[in-house]
């Protein structure tokens, strides 16, 4: 396939072995094409006459040679080789482009194996869009080799030819229902390395936008393949490092599964909770986000059902010493929906969050955290008085007594001791 | 019995018999269910000790089936646990209740966190070397069959790594049926499958017969090596080594040797990059005459590929090549066949490939001999002394070692020692540094080989030296120190008077406690030199002080022994300070003369 040249990718880990240029600054010069190699002596293309220049009879041969001269590969990387060559490609191909759109029956079948060899996306993406577009001519070129070859392409540096290819992928899955599932399930093989073997991936964000949509045209009732997809693939994509860079199109994807299937919740909650990070703040915050979202279409017997794992976390978050993290946690309380949840619940909910919650009103180092508890507190104390102050009192009478304890020596195993003693 | 029910909640349960030296274990198990993860964690890593309490009847019949249990559990804990039963067999009664350990291990291996996954079936490699034959076909291959016909990739990848364990024990035809399911796994739908099992290819053909490899290794190989996916196909190339040195020269011509052509000419660039790595274990496979016919030509266009990665792989390997060539080959073909290319690469565009090249071509002057090292690749070294890129220079002048042994020192110092000089004022700090710690070696070279050693030494080398104790990192001033140390003796007494030892006392009061603790033991050897007492003089090189560097620490000296050598400084690190100092050479001085 000829096009601008692509960078290859650059990764500290390929397959097991380190690349070590990358330990250098790699910015200084942008690397050559791993796929373009230079023909070595000048390319000399003879000029063919404009198509709007030919009578109609020849404009399809005409069509058919210029897609042919626009395969040979120039080097644009290089500013200065091939400039009267490469300038009457760059001109062809806008020709090519212009003809395409407005022209009809331009589109014969000896053009669709030209097309698919030369592979220019802007012309590419005309040609999968034209009304002349056939798949039933077009499936015997767009096979599955070359849908490998372009998720292949995925991996690129260069966000704009990502963006290109996430158009054409896009098109090729609403026009080609018999290449559906395969290419799920080639998503699916790289989502996996990516999460267990490599941590690497460029295109990541891309391909899930794509699976946003597909995901939004799923039948009801789900098939087993995409409950499976949902959790052995989707949520540990929520494991890696670079999560920052795809976190808005993977919070996207798990919602419109839960609108879809709202019987998912309990699994793509434990999912979360069972991944959440130890020591990431940066990660806590956009998991919080990303709760927030799946608690506001969240229905009430699937809230009830998670209630307690997922505010034993919140508890936890709340209490965290990294402001941000308690901060985004807090807000929770602004949303009115999952007010009107917790309000429901609020005989389950407040045990579990009281003791932190109380805790942080008087250890909290920052101010702002402190006044954002006790509101919430406030609202506590509103929902369920009777409640609060039961609580309110154990934990004085709790406190009592574990300083008594600490009188004691403390030595590891007497520890076990007075907490065994508690928990009877 | 208060057992019965599995394993005791509670203190005092597990007892049976409210026994206290089995409490701490009640605990250790209740601990096990606690919801804090630390303890959890806590709790696996002394499992050991559970079991051996609990006796090996209880451990198989309660804690095993409990453990199995926990699969549900943080990866943190799942992986102590693959670990622990690695080492279990003892404590559930030996080899003939070994395979006891494999339902929990089985599980561990189906787990999708990488990591827990590979330690059990390590765990699993480990205990089916304590199996019994008869236990080994009842058991464990049954296991790998489970796992090798999983539905989620995951089993599937783990059962690659079972497969060389448990065939050499089997009998023929469970040895069969091993074989076809790892054949079903090389062609396994999911490239991660593939994987696991391409790389784990060269280490099953390591343990079949013969003739099965010829007839299944092989065409597996081939298969893998034109996989759709590159990272299947490199690791192919992996499996190559080791299938290559199963077979004969004859059956590798016909099998191996066309699959690994079309790999060192693959059009990812990442499959003729694990060819360049794995060359010379390759060249040692293949034998000399495919190494001549065609690994050679492929590694030439290997030079010279488009791709910088690879071309660095291969220049790396330009000295072991020639190394693992035969004897009376070597040169010509180096000089034929390899030379023009590396001519061609010490102007590479890429600076990591010209690195790679100074890193090794140094060792090729051993092999192409003087006069060959004098006409070809002293104007090599020469260009790339003088690269932009400060780690080709540093490369090139750590290496000039064994080109001394080659050329001789006077060769050497007329036509590096100018670039060298040069050198000493480099930008980069290491160049600075490396070329300072080369110093001695050049200077001992010199005065050993020639009676006017000790005038270039003088003349040229000490006021490189002595300039570069201005030097403003702190490693190279330090290392001067040393290198004064060193160089000491070869000098006359004119110049270590004249010249070093004020340097040295100049840096005796450097800023940095590194360089005033070298100038001060490079200060009394000089001193030592200069008072010429009546010591044993040591041998040049060899400094009086018994410790080169300063984390050796020697024994103290008791007072009143005489040890009979030169100082005996029981410092450690942080009592460095000028007066000890100054306090002990005195003390030396005194006891010597006491005597």
């Amino acid at each position: 396939m000829s096009s601008a040249p692509t960078t290859p990718p650059s990764v500290d880990k390929v397959d097991g072995f380190s690349r070590k240029s990358v330990r250098k600054a790699r910015q200084k010069r942008s690397q050559s094409s791993s796929q373009f190699r230079s023909q070595g002596k000048p390319i000399e293309l003879t000029p063919l006459p404009l198509l709007k220049d030919v009578p109609s009879s020849e404009q399809p041969e005409l069509f058919l040679k210029k897609l042919q001269q626009c395969c040979v590969i120039f080097d644009f990387m290089d500013t200065l080789s091939d400039l009267k060559m490469k300038e009457y490609k760059r001109s062809t191909l806008n020709e090519l482009v212009d003809y395409i759109t407005i022209s009809r029956g331009c589109l014969t079948e000896q053009t669709y194996p030209e097309v698919v060899r030369m592979l220019v996306y802007e012309f590419f993406i005309r040609f999968l869009e034209s009304q002349e577009f056939q798949p039933s001519i077009a499936k015997k070129y767009i096979d599955q080799k070359f849908v490998l070859q372009l998720l292949e392409l995925f991996d690129s540096e260069d966000p704009r030819e990502r963006d290109y290819l996430k158009t054409v992928l896009h098109r090729i899955y609403g026009k080609f229902l018999g290449l559906r599932a395969f290419i799920r399930k080639q998503i699916n093989n790289i989502f996996l390395r990516f999460v267990y073997e490599t941590e690497h991936f460029n295109g990541v964000a891309e391909l899930l936008e794509i699976l946003g949509s597909i995901i939004n045209g799923f039948a009801l009732p789900l098939k087993a393949e995409h409950k499976q997809f949902l959790v052995k693939v989707l949520i540990p994509l929520h494991t890696v490092r670079s999560l920052s860079l795809f976190h808005a199109q993977l919070a996207y994807c798990i919602v419109q599964f839960l609108e879809k299937d709202p019987s998912l919740t309990e699994p793509v909650i434990r999912g979360l909770m069972k991944f959440w990070p130890k020591t990431c703040s940066q990660k806590e915050v956009m998991f919080l986000g990303e709760l927030e979202e799946i608690l506001d279409v969240i229905e009430p017997s699937q809230f009830v059902k998670i209630q307690e794992p997922l505010f034993k976390q919140i508890a936890k978050c709340v209490s965290s010493p990294h402001f941000q993290v308690a901060e985004r946690a807090l807000y929770y309380w602004n949303n009115e929906y999952i007010m009107s949840l917790i309000e429901e619940n609020s005989n389950v909910i407040l045990p579990i969050m009281f003791s932190s919650l109380y805790r942080i009103s008087k250890e909290h180092w920052n101010p702002a955290i402190v006044a954002l508890v006790y509101n919430v507190l406030k609202a506590f104390m509103e929902m369920n008085s009777t409640m609060f102050d039961e609580l309110t009192a154990t934990y004085k009478s709790d406190r009592q007594r574990l300083e008594d304890y600490l009188i004691l020596p403390l030595l590891s195993y007497k520890c076990h001791f007075f907490r065994v003693k508690i928990n009877k | 019995m208060a057992g019965a029910s599995g394993l005791g909640t509670g203190p005092g349960a597990a007892g049976g018999d409210g026994d206290d030296s089995l409490y701490p274990i009640a605990v250790l198990i209740d601990e096990l269910r606690n919801e804090d993860v630390q303890l959890r964690l806590n709790s696996i890593k002394k499992l050991s000790t559970i079991a051996l309490a609990l006796g090996v009847e209880r451990t198989r019949s309660e804690l095993l089936p409990f453990l199995t249990d926990t699969i549900y559990d943080e990866d943190e804990v799942l992986l102590a646990l693959a670990e622990q039963l690695g080492n279990f067999t003892g404590l559930v009664g030996g080899p003939d209740f070994a395979h006891c350990l494999l339902p929990p291990l089985e599980n561990l291996a189906t787990v999708e966190e990488t990591v827990v996954r590979d330690k059990a079936v390590e765990s699993l490699r480990q205990i089916s070397q304590e199996h019994t034959p008869v236990a080994l076909e009842a058991y464990f291959v049954p296991l790998v069959k489970r796992l090798a016909s999983g539905d989620w990739f995951t089993s599937r990848t783990s059962a690659c790594g079972l497969f060389s364990v448990c065939y050499p024990r089997a009998s023929n035809a469970v040895k069969a049926e091993i074989r076809q399911q790892f054949r079903s796994l090389c062609s396994d739908d999911t490239p991660m499958v593939r994987r696991a099992a391409a790389s784990k290819l060269g280490e099953f053909a390591k343990v079949l017969e013969l003739d099965s490899v010829k007839s299944e290794i092989v065409p597996l190989f081939t298969n893998l090596a034109s996989d759709e996916q590159d990272s299947v196909r490199l690791l192919a190339v992996e499996a190559c080594v080791s299938i290559a040195q199963l077979l004969s020269q004859d059956d590798l011509e016909t099998l191996v040797m066309p699959t690994l052509r079309q790999a060192a000419e693959d059009k990812s660039w990442r499959v003729r990059y694990m060819v360049a790595d794995k060359f010379s274990e390759l060249q040692k496979a293949m034998g000399p005459k495919i190494t001549l016919n065609d690994l050679i030509p492929a590694f030439q266009n290997l030079l010279k590929d488009c791709e910088a990665e690879v071309r660095a792989a291969a220049a790396h390997k330009v000295k072991e090549l020639g190394e693992n060539l035969p004897i009376e080959d070597r040169e010509t073909i180096i000089m034929n066949q390899i030379l023009p290319y590396i001519k061609e690469l010490v102007s590479d565009t890429n600076q990591h490939v010209k690195s790679a090249l100074a890193s090794v071509i140094m060792g090729l002057s051993t092999i192409l001999g003087k006069e060959n090292t004098i006409e070809h690749l002293l104007p090599l070294f020469l260009a790339q002394l003088k690269d932009e890129c400060p780690e080709v220079r540093l490369n090139i002048i750590s290496n000039l070692d064994c080109v001394n042994e080659v050329i001789g020192i006077r060769q050497l110092s007329q036509s590096l020692l100018p670039a060298i000089v040069e050198l000493a004022e480099d930008a980069k700090w290491r160049v600075r540094l490396a070329i300072i710690e080369y110093m001695p070696l050049l200077a001992g070279q010199l005065a050993l080989s020639e009676a006017c050693g000790q005038e270039i030494t003088t003349k040229q080398m000490l006021p490189i030296v002595l300039k570069m104790a201005g030097d403003q990192v702190a490693n190279v001033r330090f290392n001067v120190a040393k290198s004064l140390q060193k160089i000491g003796p070869i000098l006359d007494t004119n110049a270590l008077q004249g010249e070093v030892k004020p340097v040295l006392q100049k840096l005796g009061q450097d800023e940095d406690m590194d360089v005033k603790y070298f100038a001060q033991e490079a200060i009394s050897v000089v001193a030592q030199r200069l008072r010429k007492l009546d010591f044993p003089v040591k041998d040049s090189g060899e400094p009086s002080v018994p410790r080169a560097d300063k984390n050796h620490f020697p024994r103290p000296r008791v007072p009143g022994e005489d040890t009979g050598k030169g100082p005996v400084y029981p410092l450690h690190g942080d009592t460095r300070d000028t007066l000890a100092q100054l306090e002990i050479a005195e003390l030396v001085h005194f006891s010597q003369s006491r005597d």
